[in-house]
């Protein structure tokens, strides 16, 4: 138990120093590694409450993916980090209700799991035992039948946005000379070679 | 064996030791294999294109990987100006680290495996889509046009095909109806993956070259355009461990295609001569076999180009593992096979 309990507090107090990094560092690509480095120690204390599913997604999803991407965009960007400090103070207030907003946020949610009257009956609901079903399994007989519609909705969401997506990026562009494999495969010598007998002196007409 | 080292040595240092010692007992094969492969690479594309390869060092050749280890060691190492040292050396460290983790939950045998982990499956989807932050982060710390070029081409490369792999990999996790790998592998007694999912083993192969940046995908550090890619900058040890992680990387997904397609530690035929034969020769056997093919393309193919190579995973693999995801399921729910 006292390695559990170790293993907590290094993987939290990893993940908070990581927290802070993400904003404190001057190098946004290095505030991104940061970012990484915090999914990481929170797949980590997914780990120690025993739901390993979870945690492999968030790596697969967050850092495989997602973070890839953002280190991609990030590496692109030209960001003069002078020029970013120069609006701190404008900026500020904004940011600061932003923060509260979601902290209020937070406190609400949290306050109705603890005192909402279904909330009780919620948590009342019996776990299924660890060491009889797997996690995978779990998950999926909560998600494919209590919640399908919900889950179907979430589906959806994404669906919306990818195509969103798509369609303010997908342009027609002029000039651009694509392949086209079907024609390449389907030519053939007859129409495309002509022998030709030329004259000399006088060139093809 | 660890309660006994526990009584013995006190708190929790017996089960250090002996979880120690089995990582060991994995990390000690893989880097010999790994050293092998680098020479057995050479010699059969030596074969293959009618050379003789490197046969000078000790017998048949045997000493060239170490001799190419120690002068690796003993060169310089040059860090560019205007590069990012931190990030410059965390990137090798990570590719290296990272394909040394996937084997955790490699089952080499009956009961042979680091960690049996039930959710296997993922954790090593998982650990392979992580490669791609090595060669990020080499690309970007080197302050370099070929670095950096080399890192984005292998960032969107591994990203694409990650994702026919996953799919695949679903397939697979509904005819076996676990994502235990150890579970993977018996539900495969009798029958091996490779038959009935045949047009997928197929795409996963193709998928793993591209996610392990092999010929013919390995634009990252295409030679003739971009000298050496992500790794232009990158000399002595650094090199040798991004060398060592793409070996390494390589052995790991072989590993990941014997588990899932080719019945991972189980025999050809369940009678009396082939079960003799302990199952970890089994699967290195297969996991052989995967990499000759690795080192037999490498000497046949030419290098795709990169446009090919964007279209071939979205809009052939990707498709063909979607619809192929839909037929098993189809077929798993109507002929009752469905795990449950």
């Amino acid at each position: 138990m006292i390695v559990a309990a170790l293993a907590f507090y290094l993987f939290s107090a990893m993940a908070v120093i990581g927290a802070l990094n993400v904003i404190f560092q001057r190098n946004p690509v290095h505030s991104v590694l940061w970012l990484i480095f915090t999914f990481f120690n929170a797949a980590a204390l997914f780990v120690l409450l025993g739901a390993e599913f979870v945690a492999m997604i968030l790596v697969v999803v967050y850092v495989g993916a997602v973070a890839v991407l953002f280190l991609f965009v990030v590496m692109m960007l030209d960001i003069n980090v002078i020029m970013l400090r120069e609006g701190f103070l404008k900026y500020m207030p904004v940011g600061a209700l932003i923060g509260v907003i979601l902290l209020v946020e937070l406190a609400v949610v949290f306050g109705a799991w603890t005192m909402a009257p279904q909330a009780e009956a919620l948590r009342g609901l019996p776990t299924p035992d660890p060491s009889q079903i797997t996690n995978t399994e779990a998950l999926g007989q909560v998600l494919y039948t209590d919640y399908a519609y919900v889950f179907q909705a979430a589906g959806l969401v994404l669906l919306v946005a990818m195509i969103g997506a798509i369609v303010l990026t997908h342009r027609k562009r002029t000039g651009v000379r694509k392949q086209n494999i079907g024609a390449q495969v389907a030519r053939d010598p007859k129409t495309t070679v002509t022998l030709v007998q030329v004259q000399t002196g006088k060139g093809l007409q | 064996m660890a309660e006994f080292l526990n009584t013995h040595l006190g708190l929790y240092a017996g089960t250090l030791i002996f979880i120690v010692g089995k990582i060991l007992l994995f990390v000690i094969p893989v880097a010999l294999s790994m050293a092998f492969l680098t020479l057995i690479e050479r010699r059969v594309i030596g074969a293959m294109q009618l050379r003789i390869g490197p046969n000078v060092i000790g017998p048949f050749g045997l000493l060239q990987p170490f001799a190419d280890a120690v002068k690796l060691l003993f060169k310089e190492t040059v860090i560019p100006t205007g590069a990012s040292p931190v990030v410059f050396f965390l990137a090798p460290m990570v590719t290296f680290s990272l394909a040394l983790l996937g084997w955790a939950v490699m089952p080499v045998s009956a009961g042979w495996y680091i960690s049996n982990l039930n959710v296997g499956v993922l954790y090593l989807f998982a650990i392979s889509s992580l490669g791609v932050y090595g060669i990020v982060m080499a690309g970007w710390a080197s302050n370099s046009r070929y670095a950096f070029l080399g890192a984005m081409r292998s960032a969107a490369q591994m990203v694409s095909y990650e994702v026919s792999i996953g799919f695949i990999m679903i397939s697979v996790l509904l005819s076996a109806g676990s994502l235990n790998l150890t579970k993977v592998v018996e539900a495969q007694q009798g029958l091996w993956y490779f038959i009935p999912h045949f047009p997928m083993f197929i795409v996963f192969f193709i998928s793993i070259l591209a996610e392990t940046n092999r010929h013919p995908f390995d634009l990252p550090e295409a030679e003739s355009e971009l000298v050496a890619g992500f790794m232009t900058e990158y000399s002595s040890m650094s090199f040798a461990l991004f060398f060592l992680g793409e070996y390494i990387n390589m052995i790991a997904m072989s590993g990941l295609a014997t588990t899932l397609f080719l019945g991972g530690w189980l025999p050809p035929v369940n009678i009396a001569p082939f079960t003799w034969i302990p199952g970890v020769i089994w699967f290195a056997l297969k996991v052989a076999l995967c990499l000759f093919v690795f080192i037999w393309v490498r000497a046949t193919l030419p290098r795709y180009r990169y446009d090919q190579l964007m279209r071939l995973g979205w809009k052939v693999f990707l498709p063909l593992s979607l619809v192929w995801l839909i037929l098993t399921s189809g077929f798993l729910v109507y002929s009752g096979k469905l795990a449950h």
